[in-house]
């Protein structure tokens, strides 16, 4: 069984843990003998700090894990500038003059001046990592994660036809920024929208999915990131946040209970709004993935951790 | 084991006194920076209507409000206009106006004061202005530092300016943006475009008309030209807008600002905070301190393995409540041992930097109720 969708776009607000839930992604879609690459787009070293790795800035593609399931993770830090300058290497045989354009500031330039350009660069590697044939594979990866802008940019960033229509009407950018867009549209790319259950990050969320149907691309999942579940039902929690339940733990002293009730109604009145967001996402008609808080922090084992409660959401997209 | 009622269990942080520097009249300019995510427009919002309610005249420039913050702010419109906040209370004598930064705005407001009607009118048209007003990844940070200084300049109108910063994709954009600006507007290549034959570079002339095809060919004819319509009409304007960068740059620096970084007791947020103090260090800005917003605490003394084998005694029992309330004491003890070993950690490898923590709050800051709750948090000691 192979999940149905080869790229994998993950955006949310910044602070949801965006970069985190693309690297669980990635694991999760490494199972045996797959290969993922995880991109990153913003040049913060985002993968490399969270596998522990060497920095992944200018180093191309590398390997930044092997999964508990026997696939393997690659990573790659994107940057526009490099993407131009292989894109004059590829299109017109000119890198050493694309390193004299650098060394002008054409580059920095030509990606100042039109946004958009950077954008297509961009989405440019991604494509091409996602399209790359290799000897005896179909594909050179078995699917492709990407670590996207946040919310707020996320369909601009998207919608490279917007983006290149005020550059040149013809040539290899215009062609490309075409394949990209089928691409992006196409059954097999879907954009996962991480949130907190807090309000910004739920209306941010709301919007980037309303922003993202007139690109024509698919939306995917919504994971509700760091979650604390609660067993109890709506009655017991406002019981509870209302503050005037009385606890009887034996074993604490009346005072210590008391302590207790104070902080079990913080708890309930989170948890209840918490649960007014889940009912908002839910609205949204999308698939949701809870991810649980995981209060002993992030790193390699949290990651496959996340990759667990991912997997079964993206084993029933299996074709 | 831990206990309850250090929040500080490591070294002595020394204290972020907020009411110290809003009641300090020199304190003309308090800058909110931090990465996204961390609370920046709710501690900005805070200290201005803090700052406000004990006398001082207040305006909060804000550029990405929350919706229903804004609302209750009276800010729900991007108009660029510093609207009054109705409802706080101005027994000490003090106001608050609130703003919301509108960039592509500022920028045409900037273009219209600095140049004749029609060369103003050819500039807004432009397409590259169009674009570079709107999307330019520094433009946002140039012109709240643009807006800042207008506001400054309305001296008498105010005696505080609050900001609060772009959610900054590379820390300090704000303070390098202008630079950004002129350096791609000033830069040898734009120069090369626009007086090929000049200067000494004339000598690359071959080399440099290839180049220039080829990015012809890749950006298009007319994004080129319309770049250089743009450069020749704005290179008057231009010098302005360098020199007011300057200026503001320089009231940056000057003891009648102060900058404060806003964080979470997270890894990242610390990581990024940690950033933002060396970087404000290395330029020379006054640097008051720290903000930690949402650190969680706690009211029960017991650790989380007791409170999980209380519950585990219960299990099974009618007691469900009980069960929970434990449970959660367990995980919340965990959640702030992890916080305080990220801000200990902080503390170790910063430690003159003063520290101001905000607790966790159970609901979102959307009324002059919970900002003035946030106030006095952000005020309070402990």
């Amino acid at each position: 069984m192979t999940p149905r969708h080869t790229l994998h776009i993950v955006s949310g607000k910044g602070g949801t843990g965006k970069t985190t839930i693309a690297a669980g992604l990635a694991c999760a879609l490494a199972t045996s003998g797959r290969r993922v690459l995880l991109c990153e787009v913003e040049g913060r070293d985002g993968i490399s700090e969270l596998f522990d790795v060497p920095s992944l800035t200018g180093r191309g593609e590398g390997r930044v894990s092997r999964t508990p399931a026997g696939g393997t993770v690659y990573g790659l830090a994107i940057d526009a500038e490099d993407a131009l300058i292989e894109y004059l290497d590829t299109f017109y045989h000119l890198r050493v003059a694309g390193k004299a354009l650098d060394r002008f500031g054409a580059v920095d330039f030509a990606t100042s001046i039109a946004p958009g350009l950077q954008d297509v660069l961009l989405t440019g590697k991604v494509y091409e990592a996602v399209r790359r044939k290799i000897k005896d594979r179909p594909n050179a990866y078995d699917a492709v994660v990407l670590d996207a802008p946040p919310t707020g940019r996320i369909a601009r960033f998207l919608n490279v036809h917007r983006a290149v229509a005020g550059l040149a009407k013809v040539g290899p950018i215009r062609n490309q920024a075409d394949s990209i867009m089928r691409l992006l549209r196409s059954a097999t790319t879907a954009v996962h929208f991480v949130t907190l259950l807090e309000d910004m990050p739920v209306t941010e969320t709301e919007e980037a999915v309303d922003a993202l149907r007139p690109t024509r691309i698919r939306a995917g999942m919504v994971i509700e990131n760091m979650v604390t579940p609660s067993p109890l039902d709506h009655d017991q929690l406002q019981v509870a946040a209302a503050g005037s339940l009385i606890l009887r733990v034996p074993g604490l002293t009346l005072k210590q209970n008391q302590a207790l009730g104070v902080e079990f109604a913080i708890e309930a009145a989170r948890t209840l709004q918490e649960q007014q967001r889940h009912d908002r996402l839910t609205a949204l008609g999308l698939p949701l993935v809870q991810v649980p808080f995981d209060p002993g922090g992030i790193d390699v084992g949290a990651i496959f951790a996340i990759a667990e409660q991912l997997i079964d959401q993206v084993s029933l997209e299996a074709a | 084991m831990t206990s309850a009622s250090q929040p500080h269990a490591g070294l002595p942080v020394p204290f972020l006194d907020i009411d110290k520097i809003i009641g300090d009249r020199e304190t003309k300019i308090i800058i909110c920076c931090g990465s996204g995510g961390v609370g920046k427009t709710t501690t900005s919002a805070a200290i201005a209507l803090r700052a406000a309610e004990t006398g001082r005249k207040v305006v909060v420039l804000t550029i990405d409000p929350a919706r229903r913050l804004a609302q209750s702010l009276g800010v729900g419109e991007l108009d660029n206009t510093p609207r009054p906040v109705s409802m706080i209370d101005t027994a000490a004598g003090g106001s608050l106006d609130a703003m919301m930064l509108d960039m592509k705005g500022t920028f045409d407001d900037v273009v219209l004061a600095h140049s004749t009607p029609e060369k103003a009118a050819a500039i807004l048209q432009n397409q590259f202005y169009v674009a570079l007003s709107s999307e330019f990844s520094g433009t946002q940070e140039y012109m709240a530092m643009e807006k800042l200084g207008q506001l400054h300049a309305e001296a008498g109108r105010w005696d505080l300016i609050v900001v609060d910063t772009p959610p900054a994709r590379s820390a300090l954009d704000f303070l390098d943006a202008p630079e950004h600006l002129s350096a791609l507007l000033d830069g040898r290549f734009l120069r090369l475009l626009l007086h090929p034959t000049r200067g000494p570079l004339r000598f690359m002339g071959a080399g440099f008309s290839m180049m220039s095809a080829v990015m012809t060919r890749i950006l298009g004819a007319q994004i080129i030209s319309d770049v250089q319509t743009f450069v020749r009409a704005f290179e008057a304007l231009f010098g302005g807008f360098r020199q007011r960068a300057t200026s503001t740059f320089e009231l940056l620096s000057s003891r009648h600002s102060t900058f404060l970084v806003v964080a979470t007791p997270h890894r990242d947020a610390l990581r990024e905070a940690e950033y933002f103090v060396d970087r404000l260090t290395e330029e020379g800005m006054p640097l008051s301190g720290m903000v930690i917003n949402r650190v969680h605490t706690r009211a029960l003394a017991i650790s989380p393995e007791r409170a999980l084998s209380l519950a585990e005694d219960l299990a099974g029992t009618s007691a469900v409540l009980e069960v929970e309330a434990l449970r959660r004491h367990a995980n919340l003890v965990r959640v702030i041992e992890a916080e305080m070993r990220m801000m200990e950690r902080f503390a170790a490898a910063r430690p003159a930097v003063a520290q101001t923590q905000v607790q966790s709050l159970p609901t979102d800051v959307t009324d002059l109720a919970a900002l003035r709750r946030v106030g006095s948090l952000l005020s309070d000691k402990d």
